[in-house]
């Protein structure tokens, strides 16, 4: 059994392989470029979610008991790659395919179930929605499972989100979690600057969610986080990150939203990792 | 106003359709237009609209990414007398804010020129939910819509300006990325509506839009070492038709061949189908488009060649069915 600074470890190993994987994948992807910004801001959040949090069976990939990850934010695309070879759903070789013609590891996420991918994200604003219909049927049925919904933050600026944020209280779904990976930077810009969302707790309490904030690379407090619920309330985690974090470079850097490694690029963002190019 | 010349098509080039717009075409007219207004949802930067925002900052607003709410905005602003530029992806904008450009634009014909980039499946390895291939079907249903395709940069340029010069809604498709193909060299008399015709032939005729004309028309160099002569048809306006235009296409050939980065259903290839179909006698038409499905995400050039989008495929196909029909 182990203990929670064991679990602490374990999972901050698996966030810093997750870092190098994702850089290797946006290299091998070569000038097709990859979403490099947007995977380094929540790989602890996957980290704790695949690493400790959810509850699935690579074995069992259609049980319907399974949680689920629902990529809303799906650019977080290399994140949840690594996340899935880590528990055990793709393989290293596998992940080397990323954004290779030919390949079912496409730049977005695409519906496999026999590979733990629940949603074809990529337009965003439409995956809480769905996440509703799942949640609803769960309750309908009497299953115990959640579905876990990772949203950015420029992303709320789509107002298909905020239809989903007014219903799901209403229909008393509780058992759907939702993370927002508040990097605050979003394509043209910071997000205060474009569409601010000003007190994002206060709004989401007042629509009915229970609402936690947390920095969203202190896996510490995510756990914490993640054990905490209101009953008959849907809940939300808004955690606060740094966009492109562990690659000095890339951090804050609106740039690396989606953009092409050069070698020495690449070179330098594995030596800050720790890891051999 | 800017013109073609051997070296601004260049330029235009560089900077593909979108950036040829924003960049060249719309700073220009800025300085001329008060009333022009320019609105993006989140995707200034990369259309090259950061000179613009920074020379002109009353006439540019980012809404953030909110498709909806960016058409809505420019149907206000349209009311009061702006003629306004709304741009973002051609499937975010054509798709999420549909029912706003119907009922907004199209009903109550507002002077809203919409720009809708990475047509067809520019976008590559970002999959099927980027990739535009139904957007002329919805644009061309939508009352009062123009509906536009610029085959190159330059042409693209040119449609920025015209756009301009006419009053209602309007949908220009951009194709292609940075170092969009050349068609163009020079000037040319571009009129919204009027098609091109850029190579002269008599047996078959290749109608094409966006940078699928540039395949269209090696396709037609290489049915020409075959012995078969065909004739290269810019169709820039799908809606409304130059049915004048089609009608003497159609008399003259034998065999027309419509090609686009679009789905076969509801594009530039079945407004020509609707149209020919009333006619009395008119040749068969070969469908060349993306097909009714959602394929697996690839690279762009990839993905044309498994679905037989390049000049040697083409060519090769209008060649068999040549052949069927006893040409």
């Amino acid at each position: 059994m182990e203990t929670k600074e064991q679990t602490i470890s374990r999972l901050r190993r698996m966030a810093k392989e997750m870092r190098i994987q994702a850089l290797q994948m946006a290299f091998g992807a070569g000038k097709n470029g990859a979403h490099l910004g947007p995977a380094m801001s929540c790989i602890e959040i996957l980290a704790v979610l695949y690493g400790q949090v959810m509850r699935f069976d690579p074995k069992q990939p259609n049980a319907p008991e399974r949680d689920r990850f629902i990529p809303s934010k799906a650019h977080c695309v290399l994140a949840l790659y690594a996340a899935l070879q880590q528990s055990g759903w793709l393989t290293g070789n596998e992940l080397a395919t990323f954004e290779h013609n030919g390949t079912f590891l496409a730049g977005h996420p695409a519906r496999d179930l026999s590979h733990g991918i629940e949603y074809s994200g990529g337009s965003l604003g439409m995956a809480l929605g769905f996440s509703l219909g799942v949640a609803l049927d769960a309750k309908q049925k009497g299953i115990q499972r959640e579905s876990y919904v990772l949203l950015g933050d420029g992303e709320l600026n789509e107002g298909s989100n905020w239809e989903a944020f007014l219903s799901a209280p209403a229909l008393k779904l509780e058992h759907i979690t939702v993370i927002i990976d508040k990097n605050k930077l979003q394509y043209d810009g910071p997000t205060e600057e474009i569409v601010p969302l000003g007190d994002l707790a206060a709004k989401l309490r007042t629509f009915g969610w229970f609402v936690q904030e947390v920095d969203g690379h202190d896996i510490d407090m995510m756990l914490e986080a993640f054990a905490q619920r209101e009953a008959g309330k849907p809940r939300a985690i808004i955690a606060h990150t740094v966009k492109g974090k562990g690659v000095s470079f890339m951090e804050n850097a609106a740039e690396w939203h989606h953009s092409v490694l050069s070698q020495t690029q690449f070179e330098q963002a594995m030596s800050e990792l720790g890891a051999g190019a | 106003m800017i013109e073609l010349s051997a070296k601004n098509v260049r330029t235009c080039s560089m900077l593909g359709q979108r950036g040829s717009i924003f960049g060249l075409a719309l700073p220009d007219l800025a300085q001329q237009m008060e009333h022009l207004r320019v609105l993006t949802a989140d995707v200034g930067i990369l259309s090259g609209l950061t000179k613009f925002k920074h020379a002109f900052p009353d006439k540019y607003l980012n809404v953030g990414i909110a498709e909806q709410n960016m058409i809505s905005i420019a149907a206000g602003l349209a009311s009061e007398g702006a003629c306004v530029f709304a741009t973002t992806y051609a499937t975010f904008l054509t798709m999420r804010s549909f029912e706003q450009i119907r009922s907004n634009l199209g009903y109550l014909n507002w002077n809203v020129k919409l720009v809708g980039s990475s047509g067809g499946v520019a976008m590559g390895m970002s999959g099927n939910t980027h990739y535009a291939i139904e957007d002329i079907a919805l644009m061309r249903a939508v009352p009062n819509m123009t509906v536009l395709s610029p085959a190159d940069a330059g042409e693209a340029l040119k449609m920025a300006y015209a756009v301009c010069g006419m009053d209602g809604p309007a949908y220009l498709r951009i194709t292609g990325g940075l170092n969009c193909p050349i068609v163009y060299r020079g000037e040319y008399d571009f009129q919204i509506g009027k098609a091109v015709t850029l190579k002269e032939g008599h047996d078959i005729a290749l109608i094409a839009c966006g940078t699928m004309v540039s395949e269209a028309l090696k396709a037609a160099q290489a049915l020409e070492e075959e012995g078969i002569s065909s004739t290269v048809i810019n169709l820039h306006t799908i809606k409304p038709l130059d049915t004048a235009a089609l009608k003497q296409v159609l008399e003259r050939h034998r065999l027309i061949a419509t090609v686009e980065e679009h789905s076969v259903i509801g594009g530039m290839g079945s407004a020509v189908a609707e149209w020919k179909a009333l006619l009395p006698d008119a040749p068969p038409q070969m469908f060349f488009g993306l097909p009714d499905a959602f394929g697996k995400a690839a690279e762009q050039a990839y993905l044309l060649e498994q679905y037989g989008l390049t000049a040697p495929q083409i060519a090769s196909k209008i060649l068999e069915r040549w052949r069927e029909i006893g040409g």
